[in-house]
């Protein structure tokens, strides 16, 4: 009758502290933006120009190298940063000179970054510089768009249209 | 600092395992039994995974749907299991936590332990992975914030080319393809965890991988109930082009994913570092002082094999003979895993103080506390009791009689008194009677000192204590080190014992010098107590 009572008790308390357990694997919810906000998402991965022009070699610089190695252009391996602004209603949140990635600095450069806005209507500009000029902008796109309560609205670019994707 | 911690720590961990210790019974307190709890759950958790495998559909769409479908339409079934596959899992990261907890409190991590404490950080990890791993293929609205936030956090690295995180931010970007993938990875990273549980128990003797029966049905009955009462369910279908938010978060697998999103990715991953080498810096902060490893003599070894039987720590080991004794083996101890905790000696055959030899010596050893120190401080300490009902008390260091000023010999565990210990202290009129007084039960500090000690005295295991001392004047008591009062008042009721009962019959008094072995008296040999 003891080991039966010591069971029964044992497991109330094993089964109050599962309870526990399986509480805490959903609960307390976690809201990650308050509520009536959304995400406002810049993200691309391109890559800019290189850094130097490209130079055509000579017939003599050609035959010196090894028959498999043999090319026209000499082009410089890295790449140029690419600077991104992102304006909202006017007002610049983002703006950033995005290094090449890769150890030799020839790799894309890419850029993730969240914004948390409340849900409304905004004036959106993006602006972006990929070549060697020093001022202006060799890909922009400014429009309105409205914004829903837990929208995550992204902000992406497509190098093969050379374009600003909003969705 | 370290140690006011682990002090405190242990306050607490005794206070709540007396309890259990009263309701359960020290075999089944679950707090004695979390290393084979951790065990016990993974395989629910594998074997409830490989039955959810049958239904399961890797797919964009199909993933969703097909866990729905077992939780909604089969949930008598394939629910209960999904259920049982969730909160197994969450119970073994309970069970690692307070089970690293608890060893941290009781000391148990430094030393020869490092090697099970270093590789149970690995274990933390592959835990970890496991079930993050696990919430992304529900593909629910918590899988994709997991997928999100964990790929953000991966991204912080150096690691990948592009972003992982975009193939969450919009639909296309994700193809079947990637199910595929991490129904490989959750099914690689569990086998490697298993691999890993493996290493951390090897250096371990007889390890506990399983619970005791009783307490396995209870808990295997508790996670049915719980199964029943609040299913695991999922969260609606994941959108990749609405922010996951509001989600259930399992507390138990993502605490760390909100502080990401309220720090960085990077302070996150610094936290995550800090804390790895803290773990595998801390048996040597400080570094445990070791004393001297125990000693083969090989002149009184025979080779009987039962010091290795009984060390709990894999230290000694069984070799040829090599000093040409007609014995086929002998003890050879590996001094970086002994802890010199003395439960070999006790073992020993050799070790019986009624030995006649000048110098007492026995098969194995300790250095710094031998057998002929612990039978003079005997002698010494039993010189000291007056009066009726005189009790000796033989205490761990570890346990609640450790702090006694009188009539108590201390020594680094109970069972390193070999039987004819209590033989030799009855037999000779040392004392009335012998308290064997060791450390809570279940919470032994050498593992299986208390478990060694009751089969040795109750004859199931050699030595065994010899059928003719006289059982009610031996007490044993098991108590934690805040047990105090509890382990005085079970000494002085064993003293009113000992005084209602009658004259003992002595068979070898004590020789006029305490330290010589008598002459006259001879201690009949017994299967057991000779060499």
């Amino acid at each position: 009758m003891s080991r039966v009572l010591h069971l029964s008790g044992g497991f109330i308390v094993i089964a109050a502290l599962f309870a526990a357990v399986a509480w805490l694997s959903d609960h307390p919810v976690y809201r990650q933006i308050p509520e009536g906000s959304a995400v406002m998402m810049l993200t691309f991965v391109h890559s800019a120009d290189r850094r130097g022009e490209c130079r055509r070699l000579s017939p003599e610089e050609i035959a010196k190298l090894p028959p498999n190695m043999r090319r026209v252009q000499d082009c410089p391996r890295g790449r140029r940063p690419i600077y991104v602004e992102l304006d909202v209603d006017g007002r610049n949140i983002y703006r950033a000179s995005l290094p090449p990635t890769g150890i030799a600095g020839d790799g894309p450069s890419r850029v993730y970054q969240r914004f948390v806005l409340p849900a409304r209507r905004y004036d959106v500009a993006v602006r972006m510089r990929d070549t060697a000029r020093s001022d202006g902008f060799d890909h922009e796109r400014h429009e309105a768009i409205e914004v829903a309560p837990d929208q995550l609205f992204v902000i992406d670019y497509r190098p093969e249209s050379g374009e600003f994707i909003f969705r | 600092m370290i140690g006011a911690i682990r002090k405190a720590l242990r306050t607490g961990f005794i206070l709540i395992e007396q309890p259990f210790d009263r309701l359960f019974g020290p075999s089944l307190n679950p707090l004695a039994q979390l290393g084979a709890l951790g065990f016990f759950f993974f395989w629910i958790v594998a074997v409830s995974g490989i039955y959810l495998f049958i239904f399961f559909d890797t797919g964009i769409e199909r993933a969703y749907q097909s866990v729905e479908h077992l939780t909604r339409d089969q949930w008598f079934h394939a629910g209960v299991m999904r259920s049982f596959h969730r909160y197994a899992s969450d119970l073994m990261v309970v069970m690692v936590a307070v089970h690293l907890l608890r060893e941290f409190s009781y000391d148990r991590y430094r030393g020869v332990r490092w090697y099970s404490w270093f590789t149970g950080l690995p274990i933390i990890w592959l835990l970890y992975a496991s079930g993050i791993t696990g919430y992304w293929l529900v593909w629910d609205k918590l899988a994709q914030y997991v997928a999100l936030a964990s790929s953000e956090l991966l991204d912080w690295l150096p690691i990948f080319g592009e972003p992982i995180a975009r193939n969450f931010i919009a639909t296309g970007t994700l193809t079947s393809r990637f199910f595929s993938l991490m129904v490989f990875m959750h099914v690689a990273v569990p086998l490697f965890l298993l691999f890993i549980m493996w290493v951390h128990i090897l250096r371990i003797s007889r390890p506990r991988v399983n619970p005791p029966r009783a307490l396995a049905l209870l808990s295997l009955a508790a996670l049915v109930a719980v199964s029943i009462w609040k299913p695991a369910i999922s969260q609606g279908r994941a959108e990749l082009a609405v922010v996951p938010s509001p989600v259930g978060l399992d507390w138990f697998f993502l605490p760390l994913y909100p502080l990401a999103n309220i720090w960085s990715n990077g302070t996150v991953w610094a936290l995550l570092g800090a804390f790895s080498l803290m773990i595998a810096l801390m048996p040597w902060l400080p570094p445990l002082r070791r004393a001297k490893a125990a000693d083969i003599d090989l002149a009184h070894c025979n080779g009987c094999t039962r010091c290795a039987e009984d060390c709990p720590y894999e230290a000694i080991r069984m070799v040829p003979r090599t000093d040409g004794m007609p014995f086929p083996a002998q003890a050879e101890v590996n001094p970086s895993l002994c802890v010199s905790c003395g439960i070999c000696v006790g073992a020993c055959p050799s070790s019986t103080p009624f030995r006649r030899t000048q110098d007492l010596r026995t098969g194995i050893d300790l250095p710094e506390f031998s057998l002929k120190e612990l039978r003079e401080r005997v002698v010494e300490i039993a010189g000291t009791l007056k009066g009726s009902g005189r009790v000796l008390v033989l205490a761990c260091e570890h346990g609640a009689a450790a702090g006694r000023l009188e009539g108590t010999v201390v020594m680094p565990c109970v069972a390193m008194a070999p039987p004819s210990l209590i033989d030799f202290i009855l037999s000779r009129d040392l004392a009335d009677g012998v308290a064997v007084a060791g450390c809570a039960e279940s919470a032994c500090y050498n593992r299986l000192g208390i478990k060694w000690t009751e089969q040795r005295f109750a004859g199931e295991r050699d030595p065994y204590l010899r059928a003719r001392v006289p059982r009610e004047r031996i007490a044993l008591i098991w108590a934690s080190a805040l047990a105090v009062s509890r382990t005085e008042a079970e000494i002085a009721a064993f003293a009113t014992r000992l005084v209602a009962l009658p004259p003992k019959r002595l068979r070898s008094p004590l020789p006029v010098s305490a330290g010589s072995p008598p002459a006259r008296v001879h201690a009949p040999a017994e299967p057991g107590n000779g060499p």
